[in-house]
């Protein structure tokens, strides 16, 4: 009983609701007679993005090694700039008011310039995807740093153990769920940088196929990019839960034990 | 074992006030001798245990342990606060152990006397658990075992049963004495408990807040082993009015 009514609140009823959206805006689509290339139907985003397949793999690819670039990047450059911050005053007097103002520019202001710097390529994406990602991996590493009970420190001062063994054995993983917090934002953030990157300036990749197939009213191809998008959002996201599960099992409700 | 001469101490605030933690004290502790600091919040117990551990230097005074001044941490020393700050990813086995791997011991040699201090303080069978999955009186119980793992001379106990429940707080007490019975240690044990702190107690340091004093030293005349039954014994019921008496006289004096 309470696995059927579990199954029914968890997926059942999201599933009904996304498909009734769906229908309604089929029936819409046909009913007030929208232009394709305003609103394509779902079955035409379908049609034509099935036809766009094998295309997609190589858009999807590109977008998809641009954005893990970036996530990469935004780890580790992240969770030693938080270690910095945290160890060492002067260090986040310095640092602090920088990563303030890096989060602070949009990015998507700073895009073009960076690009005209970089040049063209994945590697400019990646700087983006990374200047959009790394701020909550900063600030959120930070906390967890700083969230060891002082108790601990103190019983680590006790017998005499150095910083680095405090840090690598107590400290450290007291941070992991911090840092796991951090690196779910961030690897979302990142397909966000990803394409913001490449809509300033690319031939390649799903931002690139958004942009140029809605200049050439091509409506239905950019709605598939953009459910590529949110897809490969998505199981980013839970490849790094997955990861989080492996890494900090004590955090699972059904953890072993 | 301890001799504490003179021993004061004075934080300078954030906002570059003094805060005067511990007035001149002058304290000298048995070796094997169970003493309790019984007083207010804000009496400076916490501090004379942290400067006994050689975690903060004292302003003025000098601290002895064994004949050696204590100038910074030194390893013959088990800590046991109020929360049991385990480490929640470790097993019940793994966080006894950290004591001695933190102080570069190896962690595998001591994985038999850990289990028997598990099975001491009544945890055995729970070796592979998370700490999660633990009562507070069991974190707690973990917390002593790790404290008495590299099997220390010196324990200090900071309101280690403080943040239990009044039923498992007795308990624990009473576990506390038969473990010291077992394995004799010199234990500070600060508590803001008067029944506990006469108890336990082969002595009580009463201290009085703002500056933190040592108002009176009683020493307990109460036969061993105890049992909870000395409470309705008069002779505890004298200490308890005696020491009552030191805390709130002390706070009549100030307004």
């Amino acid at each position: 009983m309470r696995t059927v009514r579990r199954l029914l609140g968890e997926t059942l009823i999201p599933a009904a609701t996304l498909l009734a959206a769906l229908v309604a805006w089929e029936v819409a689509t046909l009913a007030f007679r929208i232009p394709r290339f305003i609103m394509p139907a779902p079955s035409a985003i379908l049609v034509e993005g099935w036809e766009w397949r094998y295309r997609f793999i190589g858009h999807t690819w590109v977008t998809l090694y641009e954005t893990l670039g970036g996530f990469a990047l935004s780890m580790v450059g992240g969770v030693p700039l938080a270690v910095l911050i945290v160890y060492s005053p002067a260090l986040r007097a310095a640092i602090y008011p920088l990563v303030i103002l890096a989060q602070s520019v949009p990015k998507i202001a700073i895009a073009p310039v960076l690009l005209l710097v970089l040049g063209y390529g994945e590697m400019p994406k990646m700087v983006v995807a990374f200047l959009v990602a790394f701020f909550p991996v900063v600030v959120d590493t930070a906390t967890g740093l700083a969230a060891t009970p002082p108790e601990l420190l103190d019983l680590s001062r006790s017998y005499r153990a150095s910083a680095f063994k405090t840090f690598l054995k107590v400290r450290l993983p007291m941070a992991l769920p911090f840092i796991f917090a951090g690196a779910k934002v961030a690897i979302t953030l990142s397909v966000i940088g990803a394409v913001v990157g490449e809509f300033v300036g690319s031939d390649r990749g799903l931002g690139y196929v958004i942009l140029s197939s809605t200049s050439y009213w091509k409506t239905e191809v950019a709605f598939s990019a953009m459910i590529l998008l949110s897809l490969m959002a998505i199981v980013l996201f839970a490849a790094v839960s997955l990861v989080e599960r492996f890494v900090c099992p004590w955090l699972n409700p059904q953890g072993e034990g | 074992m301890i001799r504490l001469d003179g021993v004061a101490k004075t934080y300078r605030t954030r906002t570059g006030d003094l805060v005067h933690a511990l007035a001149e004290t002058t304290l000298t502790v048995g070796e094997n001798e169970f003493v309790t600091l019984v007083g207010p919040s804000g009496c400076g117990k916490s501090t004379l245990l942290k400067l006994v551990a050689g975690l903060v230097p004292p302003t003025s005074g000098r601290i002895q342990v064994r004949e050696q001044v204590v100038r910074e941490p030194f390893p013959d020393v088990g800590f046991v606060f109020q929360q049991p700050v385990l480490l929640p990813w470790r097993s019940v086995l793994d966080n006894v152990l950290f004591s001695v791997e933190m102080l570069g011991l190896d962690p595998r040699q001591y994985r038999k006397p850990a289990g028997d201090l598990l099975e001491l303080t009544g945890l055995a069978g729970f070796e592979t658990k998370y700490p999660r999955e633990l009562s507070g009186g069991m974190q707690q119980r973990v917390a002593i075992c790790r404290a008495l793992l590299p099997d220390p001379s010196l324990l200090l106990m900071d309101e280690p049963f403080g943040a239990l429940d009044a039923l498992t707080r007795e308990e624990m007490s009473l576990e506390l004495l038969r473990i010291w019975e077992e394995r004799r240690k010199t234990i500070l044990f600060v508590t803001h408990s008067i029944p506990e702190a006469i108890l336990l107690a082969d002595r009580v340091v009463v201290m009085t807040p703002r500056p933190g004093r040592v108002a009176r030293m009683i020493t307990v005349d109460l036969p061993r082993p105890r049992t909870m039954a000395l409470e309705f014994d008069p002779r505890f019921k004298a200490h308890s009015d005696e020491v009552r008496g030191l805390i709130f006289s002390g706070r009549k004096e100030r307004p």
